[in-house]
C-alpha cells in the first residue's frame, strides 16, 4: 500500500497543524533524553562488522584467482562499503552521534569510504537538501541537475535521454554525489563560474585521488599478479554500493505519492508546517531488520527527515508512533516494499523523458492520484 | 641478568619497527579514509598511534569515598612530571566525560600509573568510577600538564602539604623523591577527615618508617590528637612539629582553598612565597547568576542559544556542542575559547567583562549579556 490514509489533509487547520508538530516534537524530545549506551553499543558494534567485513574483504581478494574467495571478498566488500557509507558516515554526519562527543564519531571530522568530501556533503546534504526538501529550484536533490524528476522542471528535448542518465547517474552515483556540490547546471547558466567552484572542485580531485589510490593502484599492486582480480574486486564492489545506495535514496523522495513544493508555499513556515511538509515529501521503503541496516535506515525516509539528527536504528520504533499520529490527523503515511517504490521511481524517470501529455492544472498535478480533488495547498499556507 | 639485558632493547626494537610500518603512508593509503587507528581500536581500545589511551589493570577501594586506579597508558602517553595533571576522559552512558586528575604514583615510569580518585556529591565521573570502575576498562588519556610539579633541578629540602584528594599530587612528588634516592630531608603534612577517608595511611606510614629523611604528620580534622599533639586544621604548630625552619624547603601545597589560603598567609607573613608551590584541588564555588537575557551566539558552529545563567561551557554542551575542555573548574584551560565580542561574568570572582576579541575559559565564564564565541 502506498498511501495508509486518504483523509484529506486539507481539512487540517492551521491550529492542528501546530499541534501535529507538537506531537512531533515530543517524540523528538523523548528521545533525545533517552540517548545513551544503547546508541553507542549500536553504532559501535556497526562499526566493528564494517572494519571486519572490509578487512576480510581486502584479504579473501588477494586470493581472487578462486572464484569462491574473489566472490566472497567482493561481496564483504561491497557490503562493508554499503554499511561505511549508509548506516555509518551518511548517519554519523547528520550529527547522530555528536553527543556521545567521541571525536571518532563526530560529525564535523568524520570522512566516509566514497568520492565526495565529507565537509561538502554536510553542507549540501544536511543544509540545503533537508532544510529545503523537496522545494523546486531550492532541493538540488531533484532530479541532482541531470534528470527530470518533477514535471515542474520544464520538458527540453535533453531529457529525451532521462533514463540513460538516469542509468549513467546511478553506475557511477558516488561520482554524481561528489559532483553534486559543483552544481555546474549553474555553471551552464551562468548563475556561478568555474573559478567560483575551483576550491570545490579542488576538494573532490582531492578526496577523489586518493579513494581512486586505494582501490585501484594500491591494494591491486600489493596483489602482484593478483591485480586483476583484486581490482575487478574493487570495482565490482564499488558499482555494487553505488546501484544500491542510488536506489534507496531515489526511493526516498521520487515514488508516486510524495509532494513537491514551490518556494511560495513555504515562505515563513513555521515548526509544524516543516514537519508537515517534511512528511509528505518523503517515503518509506518496508522490509527487515537487516534491509533496514543495508539501507541505513533511509527506509524511514520519513522519520529520518523529521528528526535527521537522532540516531537511525531508533526509527523503526518511531515509524510506529509517527504512523499513529498520521492516521489520527488523516494525514497520507507513504510506505511499500523496494520493488514496489522503485518501480513506480523508474517509470516516472521514463514518463518525464516526454513531454507533459496534457498540461493539468497545478492542483490537479500535484494530488494524490486517489483523491482527485484534491487541492495543492494541503493546508500548508494559514487561512 | 644479560639475557634481560638484551631482550628488553630487542623488544623496544620491534616496538620500533612496528610503530614505523604501522604509520607508513603506504598503510595510510591503504586505510583512508579513516586511518590505521581506527582499524586498530578494533583489536583493542588502548592500540593508537595518535590517541592516549589507558588499561584500568587493578581497582582497589582503599577508603570510604575513593577508588584507586593502577592504569598502563599506550605508548602515545609521554609520562608526566611529579604533581602535573593529566585528562581522563571516561564514557559514561555513551558520553563521554573529561575530568583532571592528578597521577600520584612516581614520574618517569610511562607504563604504568595510579590514579586515585575521590568521588564527591554530584561529581558525576568520580561517582562513576568509584562505584563501576573495573579491570580492563578503557579511557581516554591526555598528555600531561600543569605547572605545579617538582622542578628539574630537585630541591634540597622539601615540604609536602596536602589535604583530601589533594594528596595525589605530591604523595606523586614524595614517591618519585623516594624512588631518585634523594637524601634531603622531606616534611609530608596531609589532613583529612578520619584514618578511614586515607587511602594512603599504611603506605605513608611505612615511608615514615623506612626513610629516616622523611618527617610524617597526618591530622584527622575530625578524630582527637596523636601522639605528636597533630589536630584539627593547618596551624602554626603542625609546621612546628614537622619542619620547623620551613623557610628553607621548597613547600608544595595542594587541597581546597582554605587549607592554601591559610598556608599562602603564613608564607606570606614570614616572606617567603617564593618557595610556595599551591594547587587548588576542589571545584570552586561557582557564584550563581541569574539569566542575563542576552544571546549566545557560537559563531562557527551557526548556532544561537538565549543566555540561561549557566557556564558557557554547559549552554554550549546543551546546544549539542562539543567544546574541549578538562576540570571544569578553571584550572587546566583546556577549554580556553575566543570571544568575538560580548559581556562576560568570571563565575569565580563575580567579575563582569566587556570582551572584543579576546580568550575565556568556557567552564568559569557565563554571559553578562550578548556573547560571540568562535566556537
Amino acid at each position: 500500500m502506498t498511501q495508509t490514509t486518504h483523509t484529506d489533509p486539507r481539512t487540517l487547520t492551521p491550529s492542528q497543524i501546530e499541534s501535529f508538530g507538537a506531537e512531533l516534537e515530543a517524540i523528538r524530545d523523548k528521545h533525545m533524553a533517552d540517548l545513551g549506551e544503547r546508541d553507542a553499543r549500536y553504532i559501535r558494534s556497526i562499526i566493528k562488522a564494517q572494519r571486519g567485513l572490509e578487512v576480510a574483504g581486502r584479504g579473501l581478494l588477494f586470493f581472487g584467482f578462486l572464484p569462491p574467495a574473489w566472490l566472497g571478498g567482493t561481496a564483504a566488500l561491497a557490503v562493508s562499503k554499503i554499511l561505511d557509507n549508509m548506516e555509518i558516515g551518511h548517519n554519523v554526519m547528520h550529527g547522530q552521534y555528536d553527543w556521545m562527543r567521541d571525536p571518532g564519531l563526530s560529525s564535523k571530522g568524520f570522512e566516509w569510504d566514497t568520492a565526495c568530501p565529507g565537509d561538502q556533503w554536510r553542507h549540501s546534504h544536511n543544509y540545503m537538501h533537508h532544510t529545503h526538501t523537496n522545494i523546486h529550484g531550492k532541493d538540488r536533490d531533484i532530479g541532482y541537475g541531470i534528470l527530470r524528476m518533477s514535471e515542474e522542471q520544464e520538458w527540453r528535448p535533453y531529457y529525451l535521454g532521462n533514463p540513460l542518465y538516469a542509468t549513467l547517474l546511478a553506475t557511477f552515483f558516488q561520482y554524481g554525489v561528489a559532483f553534486h556540490d559543483l552544481e555546474t547546471e549553474r555553471i551552464a547558466a551562468g548563475e556561478t563560474t568555474w573559478a567560483e567552484k575551483k576550491p570545490i572542485l579542488d576538494g573532490i580531485i582531492k578526496k577523489m585521488r586518493r579513494q581512486l589510490a586505494k582501490d585501484y593502484v594500491f591494494f591491486p599492486l600489493l596483489a602482484g599478479p593478483g591485480a586483476p582480480f583484486v581490482l575487478a574486486g574493487n570495482a565490482t564492489a564499488n558499482l555494487s554500493r553505488n546501484l544500491w545506495s542510488f536506489m534507496i535514496i531515489f526511493c526516498g523522495h521520487f515514488p508516486d505519492g510524495v509532494e513537491e513544493f514551490t518556494e511560495e508555499e513555504c515562505e515563513n513556515e513555521t515548526r509544524g508546517q516543516w514537519y508537515y511538509r517534511q512528511l509528505l515529501g518523503s517515503a518509506n521503503l518496508t522490509g527487515g531488520k537487516l534491509f533496514h541496516i543495508m539501507s541505513g535506515n533511509l527506509s524511514f525516509q520519513v522519520e529520518h527527515h523529521l528528526f535527521p539528527d537522532i540516531p537511525a536504528h531508533r526509527y523503526a520504533e518511531i515509524s510506529v508512533e509517527v504512523s499513529e499520529i498520521c492516521a489520527r490527523y488523516g494525514i497520507p503515511y507513504n510506505s511499500g516494499p523496494l520493488a514496489k517504490q522503485f518501480g513506480s521511481v523508474v517509470k516516472k524517470i521514463f514518463r518525464l523523458a516526454l513531454p507533459d501529455r496534457k498540461p493539468e492544472p497545478k492542483a490537479q498535478r500535484l494530488s494524490d492520484p486517489l483523491e482527485p480533488e484534491r487541492p495543492a495547498e494541503r493546508g500548508l499556507i494559514p487561512a | 641478568m644479560p639475557a634481560a639485558q638484551t631482550a628488553a632493547p630487542s623488544r623496544r626494537r620491534r616496538g620500533a619497527l612496528r610503530r614505523q610500518i604501522l604509520s607508513s603512508s603506504l598503510l595510510e593509503s591503504l586505510t583512508t579514509p579513516h586511518g590505521v587507528d581506527r582499524y586498530l581500536e578494533i583489536l583493542k581500545p588502548s592500540y593508537s598511534l595518535s590517541d592516549g589511551r589507558a588499561e584500568v589493570l587493578d581497582v582497589e577501594r582503599r577508603s570510604v569515598d575513593t577508588v584507586t586506579l593502577t592504569t598502563r597508558p599506550n605508548r602515545r602517553f609521554a609520562g608526566f612530571e611529579a604533581g602535573q595533571f593529566v585528562r581522563v576522559g571516561v564514557e559514561i552512558n555513551g558520553v563521554r566525560e573529561t575530568r583532571c586528575y592528578s597521577p600520584a604514583s612516581a614520574a618517569g615510569r610511562t607504563d604504568q600509573v595510579e590514579l586515585t580518585i575521590k568521588s564527591h556529591p554530584g561529581g558525576k565521573v568520580s561517582n562513576y568510577l568509584r562505584e563501576h570502575a573495573q579491570p580492563g576498562m578503557f579511557f581516554e588519556l591526555s598528555d600531561a600538564d600543569g605547572d605545579f610539579h617538582l622542578p628539574a633541578e630537585r630541591p634540597e629540602r622539601i615540604l609536602l602539604i596536602s589535604a583530601g584528594s589533594g594528596i595525589t599530587p605530591v604523595l606523586a612528588i614524595l614517591r618519585t623523591l623516594l624512588a631518585e634516592g634523594h637524601a634531603g630531608p622531606i616534611g609530608f603534612l596531609h589532613y583529612t577527615p578520619g584514618a578511614d577517608h586515607h587511602p594512603y595511611r599504611e603506605e605513608l606510614e611505612r615511608i615514615a618508617r623506612e626513610n629516616p629523611n622523611v618527617a610524617l604528620a597526618v591530622s584527622y580534622t575530625r578524630e582527637p590528637a596523636d601522639e605528636l599533639g597533630i589536630e584539627g586544621h593547618f596551624s602554626a604548630a603542625h609546621l612546628n612539629a614537622l619542619a620547623p625552619e620551613h623557610g628553607e624547603y621548597e613547600t608544595f601545597a595542594c587541597g581546597p582553598e582554605p587549607l592554601l589560603d591559610a598556608v599562602r598567609a603564613r608564607w606570606a607573613g614570614d616572606g617567603i612565597e617564593h618557595r610556595l608551590h599551591v594547587e587548588s584541588f576542589t571545584p570552586p564555588l561557582l557564584v550563581a547568576a541569574p539569566a542575563s537575557g542576552g544571546t549566545v551566539r557560537f559563531a562557527d558552529s551557526g548556532v544561537e542559544v538565549s543566555d540561561d545563567g549557566n557556564t558557557l561551557l554547559e549552554q554550549a554542551e546543551a546546544a549539542g556542542l562539543n567544546p574541549e575542555h578538562g576540570c571544569r573548574m578553571g584550572i587546566c584551560r583546556s577549554c580556553t575559547c575566543k570571544v568575538r565580542a560580548g559581556v562576560v561574568r568570571n563565575a569565580l570572582t563575580g567579575d563582569v567583562l566587556e570582551i572584543t576579541d579576546g580568550e575565556i575559559q568556557l567552564c568559569i565564564s557565563s554571559p553578562a549579556g550578548d556573547v560571540e564565541l568562535e566556537l
